[in-house]
């Protein structure tokens, strides 16, 4: 015990002044990482016992993090498959950090993804149009197909009281039940080619492809090749980063959000129509989600397949929290998850490390950013202020 | 838990079976086919009604849990590393136990101590168990190429009316099914009837007790039970830990008793239908045992339906449990009363 308390302060004194003089020399450069402290030092210290977990398994802890560095960022084609990871990740993110901000907890993001998935490529194959409207409405299918599946917990949430986390993840697993209906039915969406035995649909037309982002690269080799092809989603996930921001603090929706998420009652008093934004916002976030999905399939996939987004909800979760629910942390937080998974696979050949690992460093990641007092009791960094705290359990059960 | 409510899920229940004797083809008796639908709803609701129960002292303490999935998962896998690795069935069903209880000790430090929203440290508890799943599994089970079957685990009540001292309570159940007709709906395995006793011994702990009335009281007004006495941080870790050990023994249900085998993603979000059973039933251990039944024979259909060649799709049917659910959190019938302090962190004044 006294051991335990001597090391404790033994880094107390230590590491306390180093983080004091590190903060006078950057002055105000310290001013604007501040915000980033608590989660940077998370994902360190989410990796240094990833690190020990690996070592315990008999393997290279070294050896495994440089082939996860090389095989996300270590060439130019490296890079282009984390960005194509990414997009679907930052639109998850938002979706969570949106409904997050008026107190709502998105769990059905998976659903919502692949009800767009479906809607977008059933525009895809389905119509016969110019691209100049045949992609726009493959994309607005996948939007409004998450718009209601989204707001559909919302409206619920906002009539009766139905606890949000419950109706998301029962309407992911009915979700689930559709897709699985509609894509094993060969007179519903089942690719219907002789040879097809997969569950998913017929590829979509030329006309509904979001085209790579550098135009001599758009040869499109086959629907399954590794996404390494940088196409427009990577920019539309960008400026849907900035639309989020804008929105929630440069408009008075986003205001209306911020304050139900805050203390709907005080909401309601100043004369917010509570249950129309918690409805809206759900639908919005919900839409983020679905567009997420028609992108993947208009860009990446060409055809919506079952099964290929399992587990999308929880890492959209995971994200948003990472990110502080700021649409540019979740920006960023998207791109340290989709590096540690993209370079995950050269991290296997290269050290022999199960990719599994991942979601063990992702789960710690979050325990760490989720209970930031964790954090700033391990480095000894004192909290500013009262930050904005949103509960998601109320009205559990209802 | 409304009386509206308790006829609503038997009605479901009696319909469903209904149902699915008027569907099968004629060459089969009618008992037989209610029976064996029975039979695989017990089956079907073990593991709901265990993580129903875990979910259930952990909220009546005032602890939201939707970890029941994750804490199912790892005691999954860990009873059945445990077992192969000792080729031993007790071993382990109590690793399996203590391995829930850990991450349930996890979600209570979380929740109870550093205050994070319970719903976020549910969520974080999933993703870990996922993740620690996934990743020794590869390490522990898929590389080494080892298995439980040469260790004649998942016994039958059989073997186990055989053995000294626990054969007098197995014997009588044993007895009944051997009966012709009713025999298959009694023959269920050991943690099936351990689900059973456990809906009957948590209803007494919880309202005959001084125990469940503390409990009752830190999930409803911690502030007033914190006056009088009770030590409201010690209860809701006790609450959390011992919900976590229910919900290992759900776990082992899987790997130890159902399917001796492990994989990725195991338990396919029954615990998330096991909390739905809790909020079903209104918080109450004979209501949220209707609901995991009503599931569970819903289950049963689905299969039943499928073997027969009904032409309705199996995907569309698999559907109704979770649309029953979204109907019910509607509060379309009847209303239920969760614990006035659920999901409150406890903060001492």
């Amino acid at each position: 015990m006294t051991k335990r308390r001597e090391i404790a302060d033994g880094m107390k004194t230590r590491i306390a002044p180093l983080l004091a003089s590190v903060q006078a020399r950057l002055g105000p450069l310290a001013g604007m990482l501040r915000p980033i402290l608590v989660p940077f030092l998370a994902v360190v210290s989410a990796l240094m016992i990833g690190a020990i977990v690996i070592a315990i398994s008999g393997r290279n802890p070294l050896l495994a993090y440089a082939g996860l560095i090389d095989g996300s960022w270590g060439s130019g084609r490296a890079i282009a498959g984390t960005l194509v990871r990414m997009t679907p990740y930052v639109f998850g993110g938002l979706a969570v950090a949106l409904a997050f901000r008026a107190g709502l907890f998105n769990i059905g993001g998976e659903g919502q993804l692949l009800l767009g998935t479906l809607a977008g490529a059933w525009v895809g194959y389905q119509l016969a149009l110019p691209a100049v409207i045949h992609l726009p409405l493959a994309l607005l299918a996948g939007v409004l197909a998450g718009f209601i599946w989204g707001g559909i917990p919302g409206f619920l949430k906002s009539r009766t009281g139905a606890h949000e986390v419950i109706t998301t993840i029962m309407l992911n697993y009915l979700a689930i039940g559709l897709a699985g209906w509609l894509l094993n039915d060969n007179r519903l969406m089942k690719d219907p080619s002789p040879t097809n035995v997969i569950a998913r649909t017929p590829l979509i037309a030329e006309s509904a492809h979001l085209p790579a982002l550098i135009p001599g690269q758009d040869a499109y080799p086959s629907a399954s090749a590794a996404p390494e092809i940088v196409h427009w989603g990577v920019v539309l996930a960008v400026l849907a980063t900035i639309a989020a921001s804008f929105f929630l603090w440069r408009t008075v929706w986003g205001f209306e959000v911020r304050t139900v998420g805050a203390n709907p009652s005080a909401g309601r008093y100043a004369g917010i129509n509570v249950p129309r934004v918690i409805t809206l916002i759900m639908g919005v976030s919900g839409a983020l989600a679905g567009l997420g999905g028609a992108i993947q399939v208009t860009a990446v996939n060409y055809r919506a397949i079952l099964g290929f987004n399992v587990g999308y909800g929880f890492d959209a979760i995971a994200i948003a929290l990472l990110g502080k629910n700021n649409p540019f942390g979740v920006l960023l937080a998207a791109l340290l998850f989709a590096s540690l998974r993209s370079g995950s696979t050269r991290m296997q050949s290269l050290s022999g490390v199960n990719a599994d690992i991942i979601a063990v460093i992702q789960a710690l990641i979050l325990i760490f950013v989720a209970a930031d007092q964790l954090v700033r009791w391990l480095y000894r960094i004192r909290a500013r202020g009262l930050e904005e705290r949103t509960t998601l359990t109320r009205g559990w059960g209802r | 838990m409304t009386r509206g409510r308790f006829l609503f899920i038997l009605a479901v229940i009696v319909v469903l079976i209904g149902a699915a004797m008027y569907l099968s083809p004629s060459t089969l008796e009618n008992e037989t086919v209610a029976a064996s639908m029975l039979a695989t709803t017990l089956g079907v609701a073990t593991p709901l009604t265990l993580g129903m129960l875990a979910g259930l002292f952990c909220e009546r303490s005032g602890v939201v849990n939707i970890a029941i999935e994750g804490m199912m998962l790892t005691a999954a896998f860990v009873g059945y590393t445990v077992g192969a690795y000792t080729q031993s069935l007790i071993l382990g069903l109590l690793a399996a136990m203590a391995s829930g209880g850990m991450m349930a000790l996890l979600h209570a430090w979380l929740s109870v101590t550093f205050k994070v929203d319970q719903i976020i440290s549910g969520t974080v508890i999933n993703i870990l168990a996922f993740g620690l799943t996934g990743y020794f599994n590869d390490l522990l089970l898929r590389r080494r190429d080892v298995d439980i079957q040469s260790a004649g685990l998942t016994p039958t009540i059989e073997s186990l009316a055989d053995r000294p001292v626990i054969g007098f309570f197995f014997k009588p159940i044993d007895a009944l099914s051997d009966v012709s007709v009713i025999g298959p709906i009694f023959n269920q395995k050991p943690i099936a009837w351990m689900a059973i006793i456990l809906v009957f011994v948590t209803h007494y702990v919880l309202f005959y007790t001084t125990w469940g009335l503390r409990t009752r009281a830190v999930g409803e007004h911690p502030h007033a039970a914190d006056t009088v006495g009770i030590n409201v941080f010690k209860m809701r870790y006790a609450n959390v830990v011992i919900g976590g050990l229910i919900a290992g023994l759900g776990g082992a249900y899987f790997t130890l008793e159902s399917t001796p085998q492990f994989e990725p993603l195991l338990t396919s979000g029954r615990g998330f239908i096991a909390l739905a059973a809790l909020i079903f039933g209104g918080w109450t251990p004979f209501g949220g045992w209707a609901a995991a039944l009503l599931f569970g024979a819903a289950s049963a259909f689905q299969s039943n339906a499928q073997q027969f060649g009904v032409p309705i799709s199996a995907h569309i049917i698999g559907m109704i449990p979770y649309l029953l659910t979204i109907i019910v959190v509607a509060g379309v019938v009847g209303r239920a009363f969760p614990p006035a302090a659920i999901g409150q962190p406890y903060q001492k004044e």
